[in-house]
């Protein structure tokens, strides 16, 4: 295929694609945890914040919260703070998907929380282990399991949604695509090629959460019921 | 030494409600070392609740729990059940109280040998050599030193068990206490983990036992206890409890499960 030696944006882009993707994976898995952590929690008034939460960011399109986030945090922390801040399209992107993922995630975590059985908290508390370690190492690792099909299914949709991230001037794959197909008037060739390579960073994707579902099952393999 | 003076664990007018229904109504118990203490009674009697409510897996609504004297700070919740009122004082508690549950409750993500060593290093403050060493001691006692990068899901209900146990001991705590340690298990299963229980028995250690294995209670124990609706209603020697029981209930219980 020839590029018109545009392939090195198609690249830069690519490697924006990514910067996003994982940047919004990383505080949208924080924010699921803390979603699913306030969902569970006995004190009512943190349930009521989980629950508008979710349904606040699972009602609203994705590409209006890019757009909403984009343009009205500067307004936000201006009227907050009294300075102007301009918000860059990366931030505001990382800002849109991570809440958007952190919403879905939350029901997620909250779902594989519960599957836990009661005696996995209840072993860990009668040895003394600390509410800290209890966490850390008796239930998120038995979480993880349980969450990481439908944690690597948002992961996927996640990977392609930062496409929407284009439409306030990021300079990632989709945008890069536009930009070239514009100048070269070969719209085709451009939006082929960016196909191509969403198509193969997911294919990668899947390969990797496919690896690590296999490393969390390793003491489940074969197991007796 | 302070254990011939002080009881290894204590407990006084342990009260639990479940709102208007009262599970336990009063029971008081005291395990001096050595003690084997088997509590028996139907389902629905309380003896798994008195069980949990000793290390405050279930919280009281009233009573004291004393360990070789030191008294387990507690103040009642909002709904009027008791919690610890110093949560470091009730997780060092819990470190000195072991306690195997009916349904084993291994860690499966685990190794065996992680199953192991996890509180004694990051409670007990050991570290990975001195926590190894424990373990594969206790691993041996229990008859499954090759099991060690096993992982939970790959062994029997007994093993589970055995491991079980050997988890707590790995804490080597004052006081065991076994909530139906063989309910959860095949028949066939039931006699290993009978016979390491067993063993502990014999090497003196201080033993609360709640089960439905009649015979193992009356040859293990040096106390049995009955309850009934939430009450002791007999206690004793097991020499006397099983064969002239005072108690009409228990003599009824006993002829149908023994």
């Amino acid at each position: 295929m020839d590029l018109h030696g545009f392939g090195h944006l198609l690249l830069a882009g690519t490697w924006v694609t990514l910067q996003l993707a994982f940047a919004s994976l990383l505080c949208g898995l924080v924010l699921g945890l803390v979603g699913a952590a306030a969902a569970l929690s006995p004190f009512a008034p943190l349930r009521w914040l989980a629950l508008g939460y979710n349904t606040l960011m699972r009602g609203i399109p994705e590409l209006l919260l890019v757009l909403v986030i984009y343009f009205g945090a500067t307004h936000v922390i201006e009227w907050m703070t009294g300075d102007y801040i301009d918000v860059d399209p990366f931030t505001a992107g990382v800002a849109a998907l991570s809440i958007a993922f952190g919403a879905y995630a939350t029901e997620v975590f909250r779902s594989a929380m519960q599957e836990i059985p009661a005696g996995q908290r209840e072993a860990a508390l009668a040895i003394g282990l600390g509410r800290g370690d209890t966490f850390f190492r008796i239930l998120l690792p038995q979480v993880w399991r349980i969450a990481l099909p439908g944690l690597g299914n948002l992961f996927l949709v996640l990977l392609k949604d930062t496409a929407l991230v284009s439409v306030i001037g990021l300079d990632d794959l989709m945008r890069q695509a536009y930009v070239a197909a514009g100048f070269t008037k070969l719209p085709f060739t451009f939006y082929l090629a960016a196909a191509g390579i969403y198509l193969a960073l997911t294919i990668v994707s899947m390969q990797t959460i496919q690896r690590l579902e296999r490393w969390a099952n390793r003491g489940y393999r074969g197991a007796r019921a | 030494m302070t254990s011939t003076s002080l009881p290894a664990l204590e407990v006084v007018d342990i009260h639990k409600r479940y709102g208007d229904h009262e599970v336990l109504k009063g029971i008081d118990l005291t395990a001096r070392d050595g003690d084997v203490i088997s509590i028996i009674g139907s389902s629905g009697s309380g003896k798994s609740t008195f069980l949990r409510c000793i290390n405050l897996l279930e919280q009281p609504s009233r009573g004291e729990i004393r360990l070789r004297g030191e008294t387990l700070a507690l103040r009642p919740d909002r709904h009027g059940e008791l919690q610890a009122a110093d949560r470091r004082q009730l997780e060092r508690m819990r470190a000195r109280i072991g306690f195997v549950f009916q349904n084993f409750n291994l860690w499966p993500h685990m190794t065996i040998l992680d199953n192991l060593t996890l509180a004694p290093m990051r409670v007990a403050g050991l570290d990975r050599k001195a926590a190894t060493e424990r373990a594969e001691a206790l691993l041996v006692k229990v008859g499954l030193q090759d099991k060690r990068k096993a992982y939970p899901g790959h062994l029997s209900g007994g093993q589970q068990q055995r491991v079980a146990i050997a988890r707590t001991l790995a804490m080597e705590p004052e006081v065991l206490l076994f909530d139906e340690p063989t309910s959860a298990l095949d028949p066939e299963l039931v006699n290993e983990v009978l016979g390491v229980m067993r063993a502990l028995a014999e090497e003196g250690r201080t033993m609360l036992i709640v089960t439905h294995e009649m015979r193992f209670a009356r040859d293990v124990s040096t106390q049995v206890m009955f309850l009934h609706q939430g009450r002791v209603e007999e206690f004793g020697p097991p020499a006397r409890v099983f064969s002239e029981p005072e108690s009409a209930r228990c003599r009824e219980f006993l002829s149908s499960h023994l």
